[in-house]
């Protein structure tokens, strides 16, 4: 029988948000391919939410249990995945092309010696082989490929691959793996401001460019931000980062962070060609800018034309009515 | 410090995409190629290390077309020591098949540092510099934003989703760089003039067939024509509405 492997993401014990997505890029092969899933994640101990991974499609939940697993280990991580597909002969391997993912993806895929299709939008099966399409310069074309080796090793854009209800056993097992410590040791993470959701993981997306003027103005945009409940993150487009602004971590574009929101709020951003490249592909667009011709109305589903020290306010007074 | 830089060349970040005649490929007339600006980072980073630790060489390797002597040319003006380029018509979309090639190309050179941008902004595979470092059997980090080196001990910071995660490596080891590892210099006048003196070897190369066929090459889906819902904050009570019932975005 066929067998894809997904592969879950954890931080201090609980599955991150990408990995649904993983089981349900897997679970399509899968259905394609007429095999099953077997979705692992790597951990120092017992994973919260791997018991909801039988509903998006795994057949199988397999944690893999080793102490060097309290935080990432690239090489122990590595070893361990291409240890379990070597001996599973699993047709395809899923990844995230999380932060994590694209890390540890093009590790496994050379000690599997195999091609990696990184960071694709879509999946497919065409006459028993993996297809997928890849963005690539920054969004403005889309590859269609092939992946002719075995396993195919993929990884999947986050926020991309809804995911979606497929009841399967999900039946849980936990495997003890020997790996040594690695060279590679992640000593802390330096956690961003508490509460503050990372711009590529939250479902709406408001970013401010240069027309915030100022760096202190940012607050109009954390407010419409509060005012969403806890899905908002507040982003940013390069000017504003390079002018010290805001930090890096919160760009978003060609150098920054590519985002796909449900919805994303472009606020005093022209909407420059790098800029676009991280955000294009968000469910929906709204554009708030003082300039009607400005570019970023041409991406956009919606447009506000005005001052959004206007503009911004009177949203947030909306969206506080409605989630009053 | 012996330390490699591999160099992409790649479309400057303004092109305008057209479809080659081929369905499969950029259409590279009129197309302006730069170097990769991760790897600008990457360079940057191997003058800097070299400087401080005051000897040794800063060598780039790129896999590439005649053309490509350009972009490492860029690299010597900025102050690299010589460069490899490694000739090829075309640059495989497997990133694999590029790893190969430069790791034959630089075992066994006794490099303390190999650096890499952290993507090519032209296929953004996210993939040669640590697929390298694993032929190589070497330790990496990627997509580092900072980097601190003593002696053979290594400090990395990397930015994950809500944080940064601090990582100690051991030299010799594959660095790819992200933006905010430092700023790159401009060559200056006299840097461009040296850079023409400076040695450019050519070695043929043979790829494989890599693991990865493009089948087509597209033009990203149009996004539905938008419209501007109206001018001013009187516009929002209707923004919101077909958020709402349109989009169902709320
Ligand atoms: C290699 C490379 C990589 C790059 N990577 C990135 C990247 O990752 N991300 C990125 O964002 N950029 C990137 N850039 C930079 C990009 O080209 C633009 O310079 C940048 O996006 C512009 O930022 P902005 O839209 O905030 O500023 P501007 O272009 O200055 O636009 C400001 C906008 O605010 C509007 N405005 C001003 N005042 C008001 C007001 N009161 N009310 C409403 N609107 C107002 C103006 O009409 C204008 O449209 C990159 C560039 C290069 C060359
Ligand atoms: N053809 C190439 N020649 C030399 N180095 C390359 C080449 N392709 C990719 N690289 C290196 O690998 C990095 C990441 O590229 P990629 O994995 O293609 O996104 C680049 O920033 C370069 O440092």
């Amino acid at each position: 029988m066929t067998k894809i492997l997904a592969v879950l993401e954890q931080r201090d014990g609980a599955l991150r948000k990408v990995s649904p997505e993983v089981v349900t890029g897997a679970r399509r092969l899968a259905d394609a391919l007429g095999g099953t899933v077997e979705a692992v994640v790597c951990a120092a101990g017992t994973v919260q939410g791997t018991d909801q991974m039988g509903r998006f499609g795994a057949d199988t939940v397999v944690t893999l249990t080793a102490p060097a697993f309290a935080k990432y280990s690239p090489e122990g991580y590595a070893q361990a995945i291409a240890e379990r597909v070597t001996a599973g002969g699993h047709a395809a391997v899923v990844f995230s092309a999380s932060a994590t993912g694209k890390d540890l993806a093009p590790r496994v895929a050379a000690r599997l010696g195999v091609a990696l299709a990184g960071d694709v939008t879509d999946v497919a099966v065409e006459g028993g082989k993996v297809v997928a399409m890849r963005p690539v310069y920054a969004g403005k074309a889309v590859l269609k490929v092939k992946v002719t080796g075995t396993p195919a090793a993929l990884s999947l854009r986050p926020n991309i691959f809804t995911p979606v209800e497929r009841p399967k056993a999900g039946t849980a097992e936990t495997v003890a793996v020997q790996v040594p410590a690695g060279r590679v040791v992640v000593r802390e993470i330096k956690a961003a401001e508490a509460g503050a959701l990372d711009v590529a993981e939250a479902q709406i997306v408001i970013s401010g460019g240069r027309g915030m003027k100022e760096p202190g103005n940012f607050k109009v945009l954390e407010e419409l931000a509060l005012a969403f409940g806890g899905r908002a993150a507040v982003g940013a487009s390069r000017a504003v980062v390079d002018a010290g602004w805001r930090p890096h971590a919160d760009q978003v574009g060609q150098t920054g962070k590519t985002v796909s929101p449900t919805l994303y709020i472009a606020v005093g951003i022209s909407g420059a060609i790098q800029h676009l490249a991280g955000m294009r592909t968000s469910k929906v667009i709204v554009a708030i800018n003082k300039d009607k011709d400005a570019p970023i109305f041409k991406v956009a589903d919606y447009g506000v034309v005005g001052d959004l020290f206007e503009v911004v306010p009177k949203l947030t007074e909306e969206i506080k009515k409605l989630h009053g | 410090m012996k330390i490699a830089c591999c160099l992409k060349r790649v479309p400057d970040s303004e092109t305008r995409v057209k479809i080659g005649a081929d369905g499969k490929s950029l259409d590279e007339a009129g197309v302006k190629f730069v170097l990769n600006p991760y790897d600008e980072f990457a360079v940057e980073e191997g003058l800097r290390r070299r400087d401080k630790a005051g000897s040794g060489e800063v060598a780039v390797v790129c896999l590439g077309p005649a053309a490509a002597q350009e972009t490492i040319r860029t690299a010597l003006a900025m102050g690299a020591d010589r460069g490899v380029l490694l000739q090829t018509d075309k640059i495989p979309t497997d990133g694999f098949e590029t790893a190969k090639v430069l790791a034959a190309e630089l075992k066994d050179g006794g490099w303390d540092l190999i650096l890499c941008g952290k993507v090519a902004i032209d296929d953004s595979s996210h993939q040669v510099g640590p697929m390298l470092a694993e032929l190589l059997g070497l330790p990496c980090v990627t997509a580092v934003a900072h980097l601190e080196i003593e002696g053979t001990k290594g400090v990395a910071e990397r930015e994950i989703e809500g944080g940064i995660e601090v990582v100690e490596f051991p030299l010799p080891a594959v660095i790819t760089a992200d933006k905010g590892l430092n700023e790159p210099r401009y060559p200056a006048l006299k840097g461009i003039m040296a850079a023409k003196k400076k040695p450019l070897e050519v070695k043929p190369v043979q790829l494989g067939a890599g693991g990865i066929e493009v089948l087509a090459m597209t033009l990203p889906p149009e996004r539905k024509e938008g419209r501007i819902v109206g001018e001013g904050p009187d516009a929002i009570p209707e923004l919101v509405r077909l958020l709402r019932e349109e989009a169902k975005v709320l």
